[in-house]
């Protein structure tokens, strides 16, 4: 069994991703992502990996680009902001299927339409993680490096401020993974074989130019990863009335304050989206048929809620609990992140008629 | 209109020795550019080099996005496809993980000195151990003409009609004099593909920039001037005469660092 120690989240991401693999990084300092890239550049030449301490986020994007086509396990990591300016990469590695894994660290929780939505260009979408605690995360960025082969498909993970600068018990199991196939896809140098071209604007054969099919091959993988890669976490639905969905480390105040408001006499049951793409919509859709109302709990103007939106259909009311809320640095936890504060508006949005049962 | 003779009849009547064949790196001897361009010259001049010195097996081309990005598919090498001004970062990446492997990039005035200019600035800085081929044509060529940082003042593009002005459009940057300043690299030199002798020290160039990345000596660059004649409004055979008179007096030939 593997020690349990006491780490940041960050440094325990960082430390989870050279377990599973990783020996490439390429970062540029960004808060509250800094600490990974501190983490690695001490870390990863102890492995025998290399971390660049990159003179911008594109050039760190562009960097793990290289190193993942090779066939290397490769990762990046910012924050909302510096990952603005990978866009284009990200839109063209998903593309070039080229399975990067990054790290988004954002400020607060109002990136979710960069992440789920991406920012780039054209038909891409990323896997995309959301650990609401250390030793979460490291689990999930053990899954991250085997989503990424596995699909293809590059994998983010998005955590927070509290997330990355919290310091928990973790411990890191050995990877149970199955085996995945050679990646005759990498690009190694043509030794004993006709070239290859690993791109996004076309197949890898050389002389062809059948770009249709190789970006259909690309979007198809969307309908199977939507079957087979959901995970979500959920408590207390058989009985709720009122189910509030929260994502990541504010997803962890939820659920104490979904047992506060049964101590109280609420029925409330709560559902975190592990996987944001993914979603979750199959599980919420299938409570919007039973439960009287649906809240959202999210530190944003209201982003995660549209998905939630469409997975209910309007077959419930689905209440915003959440909003924006920041500490004087903008980097950090606001306000509203607090058991109380979403303990009040949970009464405020739960259903009347069981109010009085 | 009299018919032209079979392909086979032809040969057998010309009495002709064959003396000069492709590299059987080029994988068929057809491109898509434009009669009169610079760069399929260059292509085959890179590849006859990555034959002749034997590292087919660990060469690894990292290419840019120009007219020159329809090569990557007829190349017998392993070619990764970068971004438009993202080569050096991703050739970067892969050097780092392969540092036995042949690692080149190929961009355009364009993609390196417009659009990328601070990625080829810091690879070069950092000493990567890969060697950078810019093809400068002073233009966007793929586009169809528009000004690029190394657009020669007077030269008319789409976008600098009537010629490019200093007070209107600032100056171009000689991008092989600006790498050759920084401490990281090994060897950088000017060559063009205009004349059969500036040919042959192109591939003397390249040959020495691939030889001190061989010998793990720092970065290198060879900036290769190539013909545009679509892009520069004049017609095919004029291409080699204005590249004369008009890139190389802003563009000297010659080795700048060695």
């Amino acid at each position: 069994m593997s020690e349990r120690v006491l780490m940041e989240g960050s440094a325990a991401m960082a430390e989870a991703a050279i377990r599973a693999g990783c020996r490439f990084y390429a970062g540029y300092p960004i808060t509250p992502s800094t600490e990974i890239l501190e983490y690695m550049s001490v870390r990863l030449p102890e492995v025998g990996g290399t971390c660049m301490n990159a003179e911008s986020e594109i050039e760190a994007i562009g960097m793990v680009w290289g190193a993942a086509g090779c066939g290397v396990r490769a990762m990046t990591a910012s924050t909302g902001q510096g990952i603005s300016l990978m866009q284009e990469s990200f839109a063209e590695l998903a593309n070039a299927q080229i399975p990067v894994v990054t790290i988004n660290m954002c400020r607060g929780q109002g990136d979710y339409f960069q992440a789920t939505r991406g920012g780039g260009h054209g038909d891409y979408r990323f896997i995309l993680l959301a650990p609401a605690s250390a030793q979460e995360a490291v689990e999930l960025a053990q899954l991250a490096f085997y989503l990424a082969e596995k699909w293809r498909n590059p994998v983010m993970i998005m955590g927070d401020f509290l997330l990355s600068h919290t310091s928990e018990i973790v411990e890191f199991p050995p990877s149970t993974y199955p085996a995945l196939p050679p990646k005759s896809w990498a690009i190694t140098g043509a030794k004993g074989r006709r070239g290859i071209t690993l791109s996004p604007l076309g197949p890898s054969e050389k002389l062809s130019t059948d770009l249709a099919t190789t970006l259909a091959r690309v979007i198809d993988k969307h309908a199977a990863i939507k079957v087979e890669e959901v995970r979500v976490d959920t408590g207390y639905l058989d009985d709720a009335e009122l189910v509030v969905v929260a994502f990541g480390f504010p997803g962890r105040f939820v659920k104490y304050a979904a047992r506060l408001a049964r101590d109280k006499g609420m029925r409330v049951g709560y559902v975190r989206p592990i996987t944001l793409w993914p979603f979750p919509s199959q599980v919420i859709a299938d409570i919007a048929d039973r439960v009287p109302a649906i809240a959202v709990f999210e530190l944003n103007a209201g982003q995660m809620i549209e998905d939630v939106q469409l997975a209910v259909l309007g077959r419930a009311p689905v209440h915003a609990i959440g909003g924006i809320s920041h500490d004087h640095s903008g980097f950090g936890v606001g306000p509203l992140l607090s058991v109380e504060y979403i303990l009040k508006r949970i009464e405020d949005v739960y259903p009347r008629k069981a109010k009085v049962a | 209109m009299s018919a032209i003779p079979p392909a086979g009849l032809r040969t057998q009547h010309s009495g002709l020795q064959k003396v000069f064949s492709p590299t059987d790196l080029l994988l068929n001897s057809e491109h898509s550019l434009c009669p009169g361009c610079g760069e399929p010259v260059a292509l085959r001049t890179i590849l006859e080099l990555i034959h002749d010195l034997g590292v087919r097996d660990r060469t690894i081309c990292v290419a840019g996005i120009g007219c020159y990005t329809a090569f990557p598919m007829i190349m017998d090498v392993d070619v990764m496809q970068a971004l438009h001004g993202r080569a050096p970062s991703v050739a970067t990446g892969v050097k780092r993980v392969r540092p036995d492997a042949f690692v080149f990039t190929m961009q355009g005035d364009g993609d390196m000195i417009s659009e990328g200019l601070q990625e080829v600035i810091h690879s070069a800085a950092r000493g990567e151990q890969f060697t950078a081929i810019v093809f400068n044509n002073a233009v966007f060529g793929e586009t169809g003409g528009h000004m690029t940082a190394a657009t020669v003042l007077g030269q008319h593009t789409k976008t600098s009609v009537g010629g490019r002005n200093r007070e209107r459009h600032g100056n171009p940057i000689k991008i092989s004099e600006l790498i050759a300043q920084l401490d990281g690299t090994a060897y950088v030199a000017r060559a063009a593909v205009h004349t059969p002798s500036a040919i042959k020290l192109t591939k003397q160039y390249l040959h020495d920039a691939f030889r001190s990345q061989l010998d793990s000596k720092g970065f290198s660059l060879v900036e290769i001037l190539t013909m545009c004649p679509t892009d520069w409004f004049v017609t095919p055979d004029q291409g080699p005469a204005f590249l004369e008179t008009k890139l190389i007096p802003t563009y000297p030939l010659g080795v700048i660092k060695s």
